[in-house]
């Protein structure tokens, strides 16, 4: 996995200087997340095999939001229906599967991807037909979804079959190899790179680079806004799945998925602009702002001011971001 | 192309591209009536109209991107109905802009993948048009524009399209790419392949078209065949009758005397930037000078420049004989120069009141002092509302005004903060007659009282009716000063094609000047 398409085919062509360059970003945040780490070790020696476990699994199903909400951003636009749909597509599976067998779970889990496509494809469809904004959209969407989970759960309730939980509990082999890393792992790596390889992927960064350029390039505008949706809609019902996998049981009040999966598009280099940027960077991303917060748990900070101390931390990470690009700009 | 249908076997009078009856409209604006273009196999044809003829519109539609209202398009034979370029392009239509369609954050190789272009005969395109060596790893945004260019040349070539249509893409090419092209087109003449080739410059047309084809008002005007002295012909056509227009501005009396006494308005001496070359001229107490360009010559840049938007790299600006230097708009309005834009929404906030909007800039002069006076900035915006006959039904927002009425908003606002220099770039453009008419009055009152004007217009009448004198300038620098009294639209047009003096023969004799002048401003 790369972290921008452009990328794919300089790996082998190129120096490596030119792939330190093009993923730049990609590999501070890489730097920044072990500085954490050691960080974390300090303040709190304990920290070590449960701990990553726990971040492992915390940061599963927001890794997958903030999949679905990089691509959709890299396509140019928005999607604030992505905690909306988690919310929905986990609690169709967790009242479906509660007290079922193992067999009845895959024929769920496959359903609830399928419904996940349907959710993309109306959002998608929406935006590209109504013309009405995404931002506006996705936002009235997302009552809509919501008001729907809670018509299939009124309570957090249900449960999931034990292999889903197994899937992602637990060790992979080595102790410090979490089952959840793997599943992360394996599921964007199955989705995005045969995606980032063909021409839709291309067709993505495409016309959140420049519509009209795309436009006259042959790229069909509309089909492929309405394909970005599709695939963070599909994305977004995994986020909900791994959410169910990883607490038990179905709640029907979205989490604050979808503005952490902003951020994380943020820190992780896509540009809100579209056209740039990747899937790595976004999900490395999430397990920073996933150890900041367990980090100030473990200094003890008061969790209000966490979360302050959180968007302090985004807004000066992206400002010095912006500043390296201006800078480059008028070298 | 393979997916192209092969012509059938025909006689070679039939036209590879046939395009008939074309007519489109915008809500009540025609931008087509009837359209046609037929290009016959293996020929360059040059299409061709003043700005607002309709060329682009039917660009748009020969290559998919805008669906006609009426009329028939084939190509070799057969009916097409191209509903997106990706359309057009299969069927064997592609076009380069002048703005190359490469996406800016994909690397050259992956907007190769994203035309699905093949990679050999790309690479064999680009040695033919000078660009051998480049490397396709590279980020787009990272290319200079005019490489660009022809990257997006190189592209169209290389997947051998039946008709390939140019859309101004020479403009502002260096001198010895834009020879490589039209080198690389001529080649194109007497094969199997078409090239539709639009151009502002009479020189390229004669040197690689075969015949032009003239558009007018929405309506082909006519088909020439290009050869020496066609130029006259389809300068013709491009302007048709010359209606009488009665002379609506004619009051321009005291102007001469007063000018001699005082040190010009605004005076520019050798200003240099990216599109523009050397440029000087003096703007003169109570004078109206008016600005021809065809577009994209860097009238965009000089008017940046001198409102304060723009540095320039070099050069001098004066205002009433002291030298001045604008880093923000803020620093040339307190010289009193002030800008109007033909884009109202560049310049106006679409919600507030005419009242507001007129107030904005001189309130913001007096918060020096604290508080807004009130009653002093009633009686000045009141005095400029009167003054300009604003049609007082729809003050509350701005937005609800007609377009003209929005301009004038957008001029009245610095008629009532006093203004030294006027620059109006455009300032008629979509706007009523009626309206227009109270714009040259109103630029004329301007002037009149003391102040320069300097406008920039697309309609060459507006000369006539607006102006005391005109600068043209073609490939960013002032190629000619001409007199409103002899500015009629031939002068000026051939002035704006940098075409020299009338006689036939001498265009003959004038053009390798004109065409180094151009090498020179490119490069």
């Amino acid at each position: 996995m790369t972290a921008s398409a452009p990328a794919v085919e300089e790996r082998r062509a190129r120096p490596l200087r030119g792939i330190l360059q093009r993923n730049g970003w990609t590999l501070g945040l890489l730097g920044f997340l072990v500085v954490l780490l050691v960080f974390t070790k300090v303040i709190q020696p304990s920290y070590g095999v449960s701990g990553i476990q726990g971040l492992a699994i915390a940061v599963l199903p927001l890794a997958l939001a903030a999949a679905a909400q990089a691509v959709v951003v890299i396509a140019g636009g928005i999607d604030l229906s992505i905690g909306s749909m988690m919310a929905l597509t986990s609690v169709i599976a967790a009242a479906r599967m509660d007290d079922q067998s193992a067999e009845v779970g895959v024929t769920v889990v496959v359903l609830v991807l399928v419904i996940g496509l349907v959710l993309g494809a109306v959002n998608g469809a929406l935006v590209v037909v109504t013309r009405v904004p995404d931002i506006v959209v996705t936002l009235a969407m997302s009552f809509v979804w919501a008001g729907a989970a809670l018509l299939v759960l009124r309570t957090p309730g249900g449960g999931s079959v034990e292999w889903l939980r197994d899937l992602v509990l637990g060790p992979f082999g080595n102790e410090w190899i979490p089952r959840a890393a793997i599943v992360l792992a394996v599921v964007v790596a199955v989705i995005w790179i045969p995606l980032q390889r063909s021409r839709l992927g291309l067709s993505f960064y495409a016309i959140g680079s420049n519509q009209l350029a795309a436009f006259r390039s042959g790229v069909s505008v509309g089909w492929t806004k309405f394909l970005a949706y599709v695939v963070a809609g599909l994305f977004s019902a995994l986020a909900g799945i791994m959410l169910l996998a990883s607490t038990g049981i179905g709640t029907p009040v979205p989490g604050p998925y979808t503005l952490l999966s902003v951020a994380a598009v943020v820190l992780g280099g896509v540009s809100l602009a579209g056209g740039r940027g990747g899937l790595v960077g976004p999900v490395i991303a999430v397990v920073i702002l996933s150890l900041l917060r367990t980090d100030m748990t473990f200094m003890r900070l008061n969790t209000n001011l966490a979360t302050v101390a959180q968007g302090v931390i985004l807004v000066g990470v992206v400002m010095l971001g912006t500043f390296l690009t201006l800078r480059r700009k008028a070298e | 192309m393979s997916t192209a249908p092969t012509a059938p076997v025909t006689a070679p009078a039939e036209p590879l591209l046939d395009a008939t009856g074309v007519a489109k409209r915008y809500g009540a604006v025609v931008a087509l009536r009837d359209a046609s273009l037929s290009v016959r196999r293996g020929e360059i044809h040059a299409l061709m109209g003043a700005n607002g003829a309709g060329k682009s519109t039917f660009v748009k539609i020969l290559t998919g991107a805008v669906r006609p209202d009426a009329g028939t398009i084939t190509v070799a034979g057969l009916l097409r109905a191209d509903h997106s370029p990706a359309q057009a392009r299969r069927n064997g239509i592609v076009s380069v802009y002048q703005e190359p369609s490469l996406i800016p954050d994909l690397d050259v190789r992956a907007n190769l993948r994203l035309t699905e272009t093949p990679l050999e005969p790309f690479r064999a395109k680009l040695d033919e048009l000078g660009l051998p060596r480049l490397d396709l790893g590279r980020s787009v945004r990272s290319i200079p524009l005019a490489s660009l260019r022809i990257i997006d040349l190189a592209r169209a070539l290389a997947i051998e399209p039946d008709i390939l249509l140019l859309d101004e893409m020479t403009a502002a090419l260096p001198a010895n790419l834009s020879e490589r092209v039209l080198e690389t087109i001529a080649r194109a003449r007497g094969g199997s392949r078409s090239v539709v080739f639009i151009s502002h410059r009479m020189s390229e047309i004669r040197l690689v078209c075969d015949r032009a084809t003239v558009l007018r008002e929405g309506d082909t005007v006519g088909v020439v065949d290009v050869n020496e002295g066609s130029e006259e012909r389809i300068v013709e056509l491009m302007l048709g009758e010359i209606a009488k227009e009665a002379s609506a501005v004619p009051e321009r009396g005291a102007t001469a005397a007063r000018a001699a006494e005082t040190p010009p308005r605004l005076s520019v001496r050798n200003i240099a930037a990216r599109e523009v070359h050397d440029v000087s001229f003096d703007v003169r107490a109570g004078e109206v000078l008016g600005v021809v360009a065809l577009e994209g010559q860097g009238q965009d840049q000089l008017f940046d420049i001198l409102a304060g938007s723009e540095r320039p790299d070099g050069g001098e600006l004066r205002v009433d004989g002291k030298a001045v230097s604008f880093g923000h708009p803020a620093d040339a309005i307190r010289e009193g120069v002030v800008y109007v834009a033909a884009d109202r929404a560049e310049a106006l906030l679409m919600q507030r009141s005419v009242r507001e909007n007129i107030a904005l800039p001189f309130s913001s002069r007096i918060r020096r002092w604290g508080i807004i006076n009130g009653s002093r900035e009633g009686r000045a915006v009141g005095g400029a509302i009167e003054r300009l006959q604003i049609d007082t039904r729809a003050q509350r927002e701005v937005r609800r005004l007609s377009g003209g009425n929005q301009q004038k908003v957008t001029i009245a606002r610095w008629v009532a903060g006093g203004v030294h220099m006027m620059l109006c770039f455009d300032p008629t453009r979509g706007i009523d007659i009626r309206t227009k008419n109270q714009i040259y009055h109103l630029l004329r009152d301007l002037a009149d009282a003391g102040a320069g004007v300097l406008l920039y217009t697309s309609e060459l009448n507006e000369i006539r009716l607006a102006c005391d004198r005109a600068i043209v300038i073609f490939g960013g620098k002032v190629v000619a000063e001409i007199d409103a009294a002899d500015a009629d639209d031939t002068t000026l047009l051939r002035a704006a094609h940098n075409l020299g003096p009338r006689a036939t023969a001498a265009i003959l004799g004038d053009a390798p000047a004109g065409e180094s002048a151009l090498g020179e401003a490119a490069g």
